[in-house]
Protein backbone atom coordinates (compact mmCIF):
# COMPACT_ATOMS: atom_id res chain seq x y z
CA UNK A 1 0.00 0.00 0.00
CA UNK A 2 1.31 3.38 -0.65
CA UNK A 3 2.31 5.99 1.42
CA UNK A 4 0.30 8.44 -0.71
CA UNK A 5 -2.88 6.29 -0.05
CA UNK A 6 -2.40 6.21 3.37
CA UNK A 7 -2.13 10.02 3.52
CA UNK A 8 -5.25 10.86 1.62
CA UNK A 9 -6.87 8.35 3.81
CA UNK A 10 -6.08 10.40 7.27
CA UNK A 11 -7.28 13.54 5.65
CA UNK A 12 -10.45 12.19 4.72
CA UNK A 13 -11.02 10.31 8.49
CA UNK A 14 -9.36 13.36 9.80
CA UNK A 15 -12.08 15.95 8.00
CA UNK A 16 -15.18 13.70 8.94
CA UNK A 17 -14.21 13.79 12.23
CA UNK A 18 -13.32 17.62 12.24
CA UNK A 19 -17.03 18.10 10.72
CA UNK A 20 -18.82 16.07 12.58
CA UNK A 21 -17.34 17.68 16.47
CA UNK A 22 -17.55 21.14 14.69
CA UNK A 23 -21.46 20.33 14.25
CA UNK A 24 -22.05 18.63 17.49
CA UNK A 25 -20.96 22.18 18.92
CA UNK A 26 -22.65 24.05 17.05
CA UNK A 27 -26.00 21.75 17.86
CA UNK A 28 -25.46 22.14 21.22
CA UNK A 29 -24.43 25.83 20.95
CA UNK A 30 -27.74 26.19 18.82
CA UNK A 31 -30.25 25.76 21.97
CA UNK A 32 -27.88 27.44 24.22
CA UNK A 33 -28.08 30.16 22.40
CA UNK A 34 -32.02 30.08 21.55
CA UNK A 35 -32.01 29.83 25.35
CA UNK A 36 -30.63 33.33 25.96
CA UNK A 37 -31.98 34.54 22.96
CA UNK A 38 -35.91 33.85 24.23
CA UNK A 39 -34.60 35.07 27.78
CA UNK A 40 -33.36 38.61 26.69
CA UNK A 41 -36.47 38.49 23.82
CA UNK A 42 -38.89 38.48 26.78
CA UNK A 43 -37.41 39.70 29.74
CA UNK A 44 -35.22 42.85 28.63
CA UNK A 45 -39.34 44.42 28.35
CA UNK A 46 -40.02 43.48 31.36
CA UNK A 47 -36.32 45.19 32.87
CA UNK A 48 -36.73 48.26 34.58
CA UNK A 49 -35.72 50.06 37.01
CA UNK A 50 -39.04 49.31 39.24
CA UNK A 51 -37.36 45.76 39.14
CA UNK A 52 -35.03 46.65 41.30
CA UNK A 53 -36.79 49.02 43.93
CA UNK A 54 -39.68 48.07 45.00
CA UNK A 55 -41.47 44.64 45.78
CA UNK A 56 -43.35 42.11 43.75
CA UNK A 57 -46.79 43.61 43.32
CA UNK A 58 -50.02 42.56 43.66
CA UNK A 59 -51.42 41.84 39.83
CA UNK A 60 -52.72 45.10 37.98
CA UNK A 61 -50.04 47.00 39.45
CA UNK A 62 -46.67 48.12 39.29
CA UNK A 63 -43.75 46.34 40.95
CA UNK A 64 -40.33 45.18 40.40
CA UNK A 65 -38.64 42.22 42.30
CA UNK A 66 -36.51 43.59 44.99
CA UNK A 67 -37.56 41.48 47.84
CA UNK A 68 -37.13 37.92 46.03
CA UNK A 69 -33.52 39.07 44.92
CA UNK A 70 -32.15 40.10 47.79
CA UNK A 71 -34.31 36.95 49.50
CA UNK A 72 -32.20 35.07 46.88
CA UNK A 73 -28.67 35.97 47.85
CA UNK A 74 -29.57 35.93 51.93
CA UNK A 75 -30.05 32.30 50.99
CA UNK A 76 -27.38 31.56 48.32
CA UNK A 77 -24.92 33.36 50.70
CA UNK A 78 -25.73 31.91 53.96
CA UNK A 79 -26.02 27.92 51.77
CA UNK A 80 -22.75 28.34 50.86
CA UNK A 81 -21.46 29.56 53.76
CA UNK A 82 -22.63 26.59 55.23
CA UNK A 83 -21.92 24.34 52.37
CA UNK A 84 -18.15 25.27 51.53
CA UNK A 85 -16.62 24.79 54.37
CA UNK A 86 -18.56 20.95 55.28
CA UNK A 87 -17.25 19.99 51.40
CA UNK A 88 -13.70 21.27 51.33
CA UNK A 89 -13.20 19.43 54.79
CA UNK A 90 -14.67 16.39 54.09
CA UNK A 91 -13.15 16.66 50.56
CA UNK A 92 -9.87 17.33 51.85
CA UNK A 93 -10.75 14.16 54.17
CA UNK A 94 -11.19 12.17 51.34
CA UNK A 95 -8.69 12.84 48.82
CA UNK A 96 -5.78 13.39 51.98
CA UNK A 97 -6.57 10.82 54.61
CA UNK A 98 -8.99 8.18 52.46
CA UNK A 99 -6.17 5.80 51.30
CA UNK A 100 -7.14 3.49 54.39
CA UNK A 101 -9.93 2.26 56.44
CA UNK A 102 -13.58 1.65 55.89
CA UNK A 103 -15.00 5.05 56.40
CA UNK A 104 -13.81 7.03 53.49
CA UNK A 105 -15.26 4.82 50.87
CA UNK A 106 -18.70 4.93 53.04
CA UNK A 107 -18.54 8.65 52.87
CA UNK A 108 -17.62 8.88 49.33
CA UNK A 109 -20.68 6.72 48.31
CA UNK A 110 -23.23 8.33 50.30
CA UNK A 111 -21.70 11.82 48.96
CA UNK A 112 -22.40 10.08 44.87
CA UNK A 113 -26.14 9.69 46.02
CA UNK A 114 -26.75 13.12 47.74
CA UNK A 115 -24.88 14.44 44.78
CA UNK A 116 -27.49 12.87 42.33
CA UNK A 117 -30.60 13.06 44.80
CA UNK A 118 -33.47 15.12 43.35
CA UNK A 119 -33.29 18.54 45.48
CA UNK A 120 -37.31 18.12 45.67
CA UNK A 121 -36.45 15.12 48.12
CA UNK A 122 -34.13 17.93 50.13
CA UNK A 123 -36.85 20.11 50.00
CA UNK A 124 -39.04 17.74 51.62
CA UNK A 125 -36.23 16.54 53.93
CA UNK A 126 -36.05 20.23 55.37
CA UNK A 127 -39.59 20.36 55.98
CA UNK A 128 -39.87 17.52 58.04
CA UNK A 129 -36.92 18.03 60.10
CA UNK A 130 -36.81 22.14 59.99
CA UNK A 131 -40.22 23.59 58.99
CA UNK A 132 -42.40 21.39 60.74
CA UNK A 133 -40.72 21.87 63.51
CA UNK A 134 -40.94 25.40 64.17
CA UNK A 135 -43.98 25.49 62.57
CA UNK A 136 -44.22 27.76 59.93
CA UNK A 137 -41.85 28.14 56.30
CA UNK A 138 -38.26 30.17 56.98
CA UNK A 139 -35.83 31.60 55.48
CA UNK A 140 -33.41 29.38 57.00
CA UNK A 141 -35.22 26.39 55.62
CA UNK A 142 -34.19 27.27 52.21
CA UNK A 143 -30.81 28.04 53.35
CA UNK A 144 -30.07 24.67 54.82
CA UNK A 145 -31.94 22.71 51.87
CA UNK A 146 -29.09 24.99 49.64
CA UNK A 147 -26.43 24.09 52.03
CA UNK A 148 -27.34 20.16 51.41
CA UNK A 149 -26.97 20.89 47.88
CA UNK A 150 -23.90 22.81 48.32
CA UNK A 151 -22.36 20.29 50.06
CA UNK A 152 -21.59 17.39 47.54
CA UNK A 153 -20.70 20.00 44.87
CA UNK A 154 -18.20 21.40 46.56
CA UNK A 155 -16.90 18.06 48.32
CA UNK A 156 -16.54 16.14 44.82
CA UNK A 157 -15.10 19.28 43.18
CA UNK A 158 -12.36 19.46 46.24
CA UNK A 159 -11.58 15.94 46.55
CA UNK A 160 -10.83 15.95 42.41
CA UNK A 161 -8.95 18.81 42.49
CA UNK A 162 -6.94 17.45 45.20
CA UNK A 163 -6.21 14.19 43.74
CA UNK A 164 -4.63 16.09 41.06
CA UNK A 165 -1.93 17.98 42.50
CA UNK A 166 0.78 15.35 42.44
CA UNK A 167 2.30 13.18 44.95
CA UNK A 168 5.96 14.89 44.68
CA UNK A 169 4.66 17.91 46.01
CA UNK A 170 3.24 16.27 49.39
CA UNK A 171 6.52 14.41 49.61
CA UNK A 172 8.77 17.45 49.20
CA UNK A 173 7.19 19.11 51.92
CA UNK A 174 7.30 16.29 54.04
CA UNK A 175 10.46 15.31 52.74
CA UNK A 176 11.40 18.91 54.82
CA UNK A 177 9.69 17.83 57.76
CA UNK A 178 6.51 19.57 57.67
CA UNK A 179 3.57 17.43 59.77
CA UNK A 180 1.18 16.75 57.51
CA UNK A 181 -1.38 19.36 58.73
CA UNK A 182 0.98 21.90 57.40
CA UNK A 183 1.35 20.00 54.01
CA UNK A 184 -2.08 20.01 53.64
CA UNK A 185 -3.22 23.42 54.36
CA UNK A 186 -0.17 25.16 53.00
CA UNK A 187 0.58 23.11 49.88
CA UNK A 188 -2.13 21.07 48.96
CA UNK A 189 -4.91 22.79 49.05
CA UNK A 190 -3.29 25.66 47.74
CA UNK A 191 -1.87 24.07 44.93
CA UNK A 192 -5.83 23.03 44.45
CA UNK A 193 -7.08 26.31 45.07
CA UNK A 194 -8.12 27.47 41.62
CA UNK A 195 -10.29 24.11 40.96
CA UNK A 196 -11.96 24.63 44.71
CA UNK A 197 -12.76 27.98 43.67
CA UNK A 198 -14.03 26.64 40.83
CA UNK A 199 -15.91 23.86 42.34
CA UNK A 200 -17.54 26.63 44.75
CA UNK A 201 -18.67 28.79 41.80
CA UNK A 202 -20.59 25.80 40.18
CA UNK A 203 -22.02 25.06 43.34
CA UNK A 204 -23.63 28.40 43.43
CA UNK A 205 -24.46 28.11 39.57
CA UNK A 206 -26.18 25.54 40.91
CA UNK A 207 -28.30 26.62 44.05
CA UNK A 208 -29.28 29.77 42.32
CA UNK A 209 -31.82 28.33 40.40
CA UNK A 210 -33.29 25.85 42.52
CA UNK A 211 -37.05 26.01 42.95
CA UNK A 212 -38.20 22.62 44.83
CA UNK A 213 -36.19 23.04 47.95
CA UNK A 214 -37.37 26.79 48.49
CA UNK A 215 -40.58 25.79 47.66
CA UNK A 216 -40.68 23.41 50.61
CA UNK A 217 -39.14 25.54 53.02
CA UNK A 218 -38.59 29.51 52.30
CA UNK A 219 -41.94 29.28 50.43
CA UNK A 220 -42.12 33.11 49.53
CA UNK A 221 -43.38 36.53 50.81
CA UNK A 222 -45.60 39.18 48.98
CA UNK A 223 -43.88 41.80 50.71
CA UNK A 224 -40.24 43.07 51.50
CA UNK A 225 -38.13 41.26 54.11
CA UNK A 226 -35.06 40.23 55.45
CA UNK A 227 -36.34 38.13 58.46
CA UNK A 228 -34.62 34.18 57.78
CA UNK A 229 -36.69 33.16 60.29
CA UNK A 230 -39.87 34.10 58.53
CA UNK A 231 -41.41 32.86 54.97
CA UNK A 232 -38.43 34.75 52.62
CA UNK A 233 -39.24 35.69 49.06
CA UNK A 234 -36.77 34.37 46.36
CA UNK A 235 -36.52 34.85 42.65
CA UNK A 236 -36.94 30.67 41.46
CA UNK A 237 -40.26 30.24 43.36
CA UNK A 238 -41.44 34.26 42.46
CA UNK A 239 -40.56 32.86 38.28
CA UNK A 240 -42.80 30.09 39.31
CA UNK A 241 -46.02 31.50 40.97
CA UNK A 242 -45.63 34.48 38.08
CA UNK A 243 -45.05 32.42 35.22
CA UNK A 244 -48.01 30.42 36.09
CA UNK A 245 -50.47 33.28 36.68
CA UNK A 246 -52.92 35.03 33.99
CA UNK A 247 -51.89 38.16 34.53
CA UNK A 248 -49.54 39.38 31.77
CA UNK A 249 -47.67 41.81 34.05
CA UNK A 250 -46.64 39.04 36.45
CA UNK A 251 -45.63 36.77 33.50
CA UNK A 252 -43.36 40.04 32.50
CA UNK A 253 -42.08 40.06 35.66
CA UNK A 254 -41.32 36.43 35.66
CA UNK A 255 -39.25 36.53 32.50
CA UNK A 256 -37.23 39.40 33.81
CA UNK A 257 -36.42 37.37 36.74
CA UNK A 258 -35.30 34.01 34.89
CA UNK A 259 -33.28 36.77 32.83
CA UNK A 260 -31.68 37.98 36.49
CA UNK A 261 -30.81 34.69 37.40
CA UNK A 262 -29.01 33.68 33.78
CA UNK A 263 -27.46 36.71 33.50
CA UNK A 264 -25.94 36.68 36.83
CA UNK A 265 -24.42 32.81 36.60
CA UNK A 266 -23.26 33.78 33.24
CA UNK A 267 -21.55 36.42 35.01
CA UNK A 268 -20.10 34.77 37.43
CA UNK A 269 -18.87 32.00 35.22
CA UNK A 270 -17.15 34.61 32.82
CA UNK A 271 -15.51 36.42 36.07
CA UNK A 272 -14.53 33.33 37.78
CA UNK A 273 -12.54 32.34 34.16
CA UNK A 274 -10.95 35.72 33.69
CA UNK A 275 -9.45 35.73 37.02
CA UNK A 276 -8.57 32.34 37.14
CA UNK A 277 -6.68 33.48 33.49
CA UNK A 278 -5.08 36.14 35.25
CA UNK A 279 -3.90 33.87 37.93
CA UNK A 280 -2.69 31.04 35.45
CA UNK A 281 -0.80 33.96 33.68
CA UNK A 282 0.65 35.36 36.43
CA UNK A 283 2.31 32.12 37.63
CA UNK B 1 41.89 -2.24 50.70
CA UNK B 2 38.20 -1.97 51.38
CA UNK B 3 36.26 0.62 51.15
CA UNK B 4 35.72 0.84 54.50
CA UNK B 5 38.74 1.46 55.19
CA UNK B 6 39.05 4.04 52.92
CA UNK B 7 36.34 6.17 54.45
CA UNK B 8 37.91 7.32 57.13
CA UNK B 9 34.97 9.60 58.80
CA UNK B 10 32.08 7.58 57.77
CA UNK B 11 28.17 9.73 58.01
CA UNK B 12 25.78 7.61 57.76
CA UNK B 13 25.94 3.65 58.00
CA UNK B 14 23.20 0.97 56.72
CA UNK B 15 23.43 -2.22 58.70
CA UNK B 16 21.12 -5.19 57.03
CA UNK B 17 18.46 -3.06 55.74
CA UNK B 18 15.58 -5.00 53.84
CA UNK B 19 13.11 -2.98 52.71
CA UNK B 20 9.08 -4.19 51.86
CA UNK B 21 6.02 -3.43 49.96
CA UNK B 22 3.53 -5.51 51.48
CA UNK B 23 5.43 -8.94 51.10
CA UNK B 24 7.92 -7.85 48.06
CA UNK B 25 11.25 -7.77 49.53
CA UNK B 26 12.67 -4.59 47.70
CA UNK B 27 15.82 -4.64 49.22
CA UNK B 28 17.70 -7.90 50.51
CA UNK B 29 20.16 -7.02 53.69
CA UNK B 30 22.19 -3.86 52.30
CA UNK B 31 25.44 -2.56 54.14
CA UNK B 32 26.65 -0.02 53.27
CA UNK B 33 28.92 3.20 54.31
CA UNK B 34 27.95 7.00 53.54
CA UNK B 35 31.58 8.85 53.76
CA UNK B 36 31.09 12.37 55.09
CA UNK B 37 30.95 15.26 53.25
CA UNK B 38 31.36 13.50 50.09
CA UNK B 39 29.09 12.44 46.89
CA UNK B 40 28.22 9.16 46.66
CA UNK B 41 26.28 7.87 43.48
CA UNK B 42 23.56 4.90 43.41
CA UNK B 43 23.40 3.38 40.23
CA UNK B 44 21.87 0.68 38.71
CA UNK B 45 18.71 -0.77 36.27
CA UNK B 46 15.01 0.29 36.93
CA UNK B 47 13.66 -1.42 39.51
CA UNK B 48 16.86 -2.33 41.49
CA UNK B 49 16.32 -0.53 44.66
CA UNK B 50 18.22 2.32 44.43
CA UNK B 51 15.99 5.40 44.88
CA UNK B 52 14.12 2.77 47.56
CA UNK B 53 16.90 2.99 49.52
CA UNK B 54 17.63 6.22 49.00
CA UNK B 55 14.00 6.84 50.76
CA UNK B 56 14.73 4.83 53.61
CA UNK B 57 17.19 7.31 54.85
CA UNK B 58 14.68 9.73 55.81
CA UNK B 59 11.46 7.65 55.97
CA UNK B 60 10.02 9.16 52.84
CA UNK B 61 8.45 5.59 52.68
CA UNK B 62 6.05 6.03 56.09
CA UNK B 63 3.75 8.19 53.70
CA UNK B 64 2.79 5.00 52.23
CA UNK B 65 0.75 2.53 54.47
CA UNK B 66 2.26 -1.13 53.74
CA UNK B 67 6.05 -0.08 52.95
CA UNK B 68 8.32 -0.76 55.43
CA UNK B 69 11.97 -1.90 56.58
CA UNK B 70 14.18 -3.23 59.07
CA UNK B 71 17.57 -3.28 59.78
CA UNK B 72 19.51 0.32 61.14
CA UNK B 73 20.31 3.35 59.08
CA UNK B 74 22.86 5.18 61.67
CA UNK B 75 23.34 9.01 60.86
CA UNK B 76 26.27 9.71 63.36
CA UNK B 77 25.63 6.81 65.33
CA UNK B 78 21.89 7.05 65.84
CA UNK B 79 19.61 4.46 64.79
CA UNK B 80 16.93 6.44 62.11
CA UNK B 81 14.83 3.72 61.73
CA UNK B 82 14.09 3.62 65.72
CA UNK B 83 10.38 4.21 66.12
CA UNK B 84 11.14 6.57 68.82
CA UNK B 85 13.64 8.74 66.45
CA UNK B 86 11.03 11.84 65.62
CA UNK B 87 10.57 11.79 61.86
CA UNK B 88 10.20 16.28 61.80
CA UNK B 89 13.79 16.50 63.85
CA UNK B 90 15.24 13.18 61.27
CA UNK B 91 13.89 15.50 58.00
CA UNK B 92 15.83 18.87 59.16
CA UNK B 93 19.30 16.64 59.57
CA UNK B 94 18.20 14.91 55.89
CA UNK B 95 17.08 16.88 53.56
CA UNK B 96 15.84 15.78 49.86
CA UNK B 97 15.41 17.08 46.35
CA UNK B 98 12.77 14.91 44.15
CA UNK B 99 13.43 13.47 40.12
CA UNK B 100 10.40 16.56 39.04
CA UNK B 101 11.28 19.96 40.35
CA UNK B 102 8.79 20.41 43.14
CA UNK B 103 7.79 24.42 43.64
CA UNK B 104 5.46 25.10 45.99
CA UNK B 105 2.49 27.12 44.66
CA UNK B 106 4.35 30.16 46.55
CA UNK B 107 6.50 32.79 46.21
CA UNK B 108 10.22 31.97 46.01
CA UNK B 109 10.99 33.51 49.00
CA UNK B 110 8.28 31.95 50.45
CA UNK B 111 9.05 28.35 49.19
CA UNK B 112 12.62 28.98 50.85
CA UNK B 113 11.17 29.98 54.12
CA UNK B 114 8.99 27.24 54.54
CA UNK B 115 11.01 24.55 55.69
CA UNK B 116 13.36 26.98 57.62
CA UNK B 117 9.63 28.31 59.42
CA UNK B 118 9.42 24.71 60.97
CA UNK B 119 12.39 24.52 62.62
CA UNK B 120 13.88 27.90 63.67
CA UNK B 121 12.37 31.54 64.45
CA UNK B 122 14.03 33.94 62.49
CA UNK B 123 13.82 37.68 62.62
CA UNK B 124 12.55 39.11 59.29
CA UNK B 125 16.52 40.60 59.18
CA UNK B 126 17.81 37.16 59.73
CA UNK B 127 15.30 35.56 57.24
CA UNK B 128 16.34 37.75 54.39
CA UNK B 129 19.63 36.68 54.97
CA UNK B 130 19.24 32.91 55.34
CA UNK B 131 17.31 32.83 51.90
CA UNK B 132 19.91 34.99 50.26
CA UNK B 133 22.67 32.28 51.47
CA UNK B 134 20.84 29.48 50.20
CA UNK B 135 19.99 31.05 46.83
CA UNK B 136 23.26 31.68 46.75
CA UNK B 137 24.53 27.95 47.69
CA UNK B 138 22.23 26.93 45.24
CA UNK B 139 23.31 28.86 42.63
CA UNK B 140 20.32 30.78 41.84
CA UNK B 141 20.49 34.06 43.46
CA UNK B 142 21.56 36.27 40.59
CA UNK B 143 18.49 35.13 38.44
CA UNK B 144 15.90 35.58 41.40
CA UNK B 145 17.14 38.27 43.38
CA UNK B 146 14.75 40.64 41.34
CA UNK B 147 11.72 38.56 41.51
CA UNK B 148 11.90 36.74 44.97
CA UNK B 149 8.03 37.56 45.52
CA UNK B 150 6.75 35.93 42.12
CA UNK B 151 5.33 32.32 42.26
CA UNK B 152 7.87 29.59 42.22
CA UNK B 153 6.35 27.66 39.45
CA UNK B 154 7.22 30.37 36.94
CA UNK B 155 10.53 29.62 36.88
CA UNK B 156 12.04 27.05 34.18
CA UNK B 157 12.42 24.12 35.15
CA UNK B 158 16.42 24.06 35.78
CA UNK B 159 15.58 26.93 37.77
CA UNK B 160 13.08 25.23 39.89
CA UNK B 161 15.55 22.56 40.52
CA UNK B 162 18.08 24.90 41.81
CA UNK B 163 15.06 26.10 43.41
CA UNK B 164 14.37 22.64 45.19
CA UNK B 165 17.93 22.47 46.12
CA UNK B 166 18.06 26.02 48.01
CA UNK B 167 15.20 24.88 49.71
CA UNK B 168 16.52 21.92 51.04
CA UNK B 169 19.75 23.32 51.97
CA UNK B 170 18.35 26.45 53.80
CA UNK B 171 17.17 24.47 56.70
CA UNK B 172 21.04 23.34 56.73
CA UNK B 173 20.76 20.09 56.77
CA UNK B 174 23.79 17.50 56.94
CA UNK B 175 23.06 15.20 54.70
CA UNK B 176 21.38 16.16 51.05
CA UNK B 177 19.64 13.38 49.23
CA UNK B 178 19.48 13.48 45.43
CA UNK B 179 16.64 11.34 43.82
CA UNK B 180 17.76 11.45 40.10
CA UNK B 181 17.60 15.33 40.22
CA UNK B 182 18.70 16.30 36.51
CA UNK B 183 16.42 13.51 34.79
CA UNK B 184 14.19 15.75 33.82
CA UNK B 185 16.13 18.65 32.56
CA UNK B 186 18.35 19.90 29.45
CA UNK B 187 22.22 19.18 29.20
CA UNK B 188 22.83 23.19 30.13
CA UNK B 189 20.85 22.80 33.32
CA UNK B 190 22.39 19.31 34.17
CA UNK B 191 25.51 20.57 33.88
CA UNK B 192 24.62 23.79 36.28
CA UNK B 193 22.81 20.72 38.60
CA UNK B 194 26.38 18.69 38.71
CA UNK B 195 28.79 21.90 38.91
CA UNK B 196 26.54 22.83 42.32
CA UNK B 197 26.69 19.36 43.71
CA UNK B 198 30.74 19.79 43.40
CA UNK B 199 30.14 22.86 45.40
CA UNK B 200 27.91 21.80 47.98
CA UNK B 201 29.88 18.72 49.01
CA UNK B 202 32.20 21.07 50.90
CA UNK B 203 29.55 21.10 53.35
CA UNK B 204 27.49 18.41 53.16
CA UNK B 205 27.14 14.67 52.74
CA UNK B 206 25.56 14.41 49.09
CA UNK B 207 24.09 10.84 48.27
CA UNK B 208 22.99 10.97 45.17
CA UNK B 209 20.36 8.10 42.89
CA UNK B 210 20.96 8.23 39.09
CA UNK B 211 20.24 6.67 35.96
CA UNK B 212 23.10 7.83 34.06
CA UNK B 213 26.48 6.31 34.57
CA UNK B 214 28.55 9.28 33.34
CA UNK B 215 26.77 11.86 35.81
CA UNK B 216 27.82 9.27 38.45
CA UNK B 217 31.19 9.31 37.01
CA UNK B 218 31.75 12.60 37.42
CA UNK B 219 29.99 13.80 40.29
CA UNK B 220 30.60 11.26 42.96
CA UNK B 221 33.65 9.89 45.23
CA UNK B 222 31.91 6.60 45.74
CA UNK B 223 30.03 4.35 43.58
CA UNK B 224 27.16 1.52 44.86
CA UNK B 225 25.95 -0.34 42.09
CA UNK B 226 22.70 -2.32 42.65
CA UNK B 227 20.88 -5.30 41.38
CA UNK B 228 17.53 -6.54 41.96
CA UNK B 229 17.66 -5.10 45.62
CA UNK B 230 20.93 -6.61 46.01
CA UNK B 231 24.29 -4.26 47.33
CA UNK B 232 26.55 -5.60 44.26
CA UNK B 233 29.65 -3.72 44.33
CA UNK B 234 30.48 -0.52 46.64
CA UNK B 235 33.95 1.95 46.40
CA UNK B 236 35.36 4.58 45.12
CA UNK B 237 34.18 5.73 41.88
CA UNK B 238 37.32 5.08 39.79
CA UNK B 239 37.82 1.97 41.04
CA UNK B 240 34.38 0.85 40.49
CA UNK B 241 34.38 2.28 36.59
CA UNK B 242 37.78 1.10 35.36
CA UNK B 243 38.62 -2.09 37.49
CA UNK B 244 35.06 -3.42 39.14
CA UNK B 245 35.59 -6.71 41.26
CA UNK B 246 32.33 -8.00 40.23
CA UNK B 247 31.93 -9.05 36.28
CA UNK B 248 27.48 -7.78 37.06
CA UNK B 249 29.36 -4.58 37.63
CA UNK B 250 31.63 -4.50 34.78
CA UNK B 251 28.61 -5.71 32.02
CA UNK B 252 26.66 -2.97 33.43
CA UNK B 253 29.03 -0.18 33.14
CA UNK B 254 30.04 -1.36 30.12
CA UNK B 255 26.74 -0.94 28.64
CA UNK B 256 26.93 -5.22 28.11
CA UNK B 257 23.43 -5.24 30.15
CA UNK B 258 20.67 -2.85 31.58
Amino acid sequence: MSYSYLYARRRIVNMVSLSISVFTMLFGLFWLGWILWTLLDNGLPGLSLHVFTQSTPPPGSNGGLINAIVGSLMMVFVGVLIGTPIGILAGTYLAEFGQRGWLAPLTRFINDILLSAPSIVIGIFVYAVYVAKVGHFAGWGGAFALAILVIPVVLRTTENMLRLVPNSLREAAAALGAPQWKVISFVTLRAARAGILTGILLAVARISGETAPLLFTALNNQFWSSDMNKPLSNLPVVIFQFAMSPYEDWQKLAWAGALIITLSVLTLNILARVLFRQKANSQ
Amino acid sequence: MTAEQIISAPKVIVRDLNFYYGADRALKDINLVIPEKMVTAFIGPSGCGKSTLLRTFNRMYELYPKQRATGEILLDGENLLDKKQDLNTLRAKIGMVFQKPTPFPMSIYDNITFGVKLYERLSSHEMDDRVEWALKKAALWNEVKDKLNQSGTGLSGGQQQRLCIARAIAVKPQVLLLDEPTSALDPISTAHIEKLIDELKKDFTIVIVTHNMQQAARVSDFTAYMYLGDLIEFGDTSTVFTNPKRKETEDYITGRFG
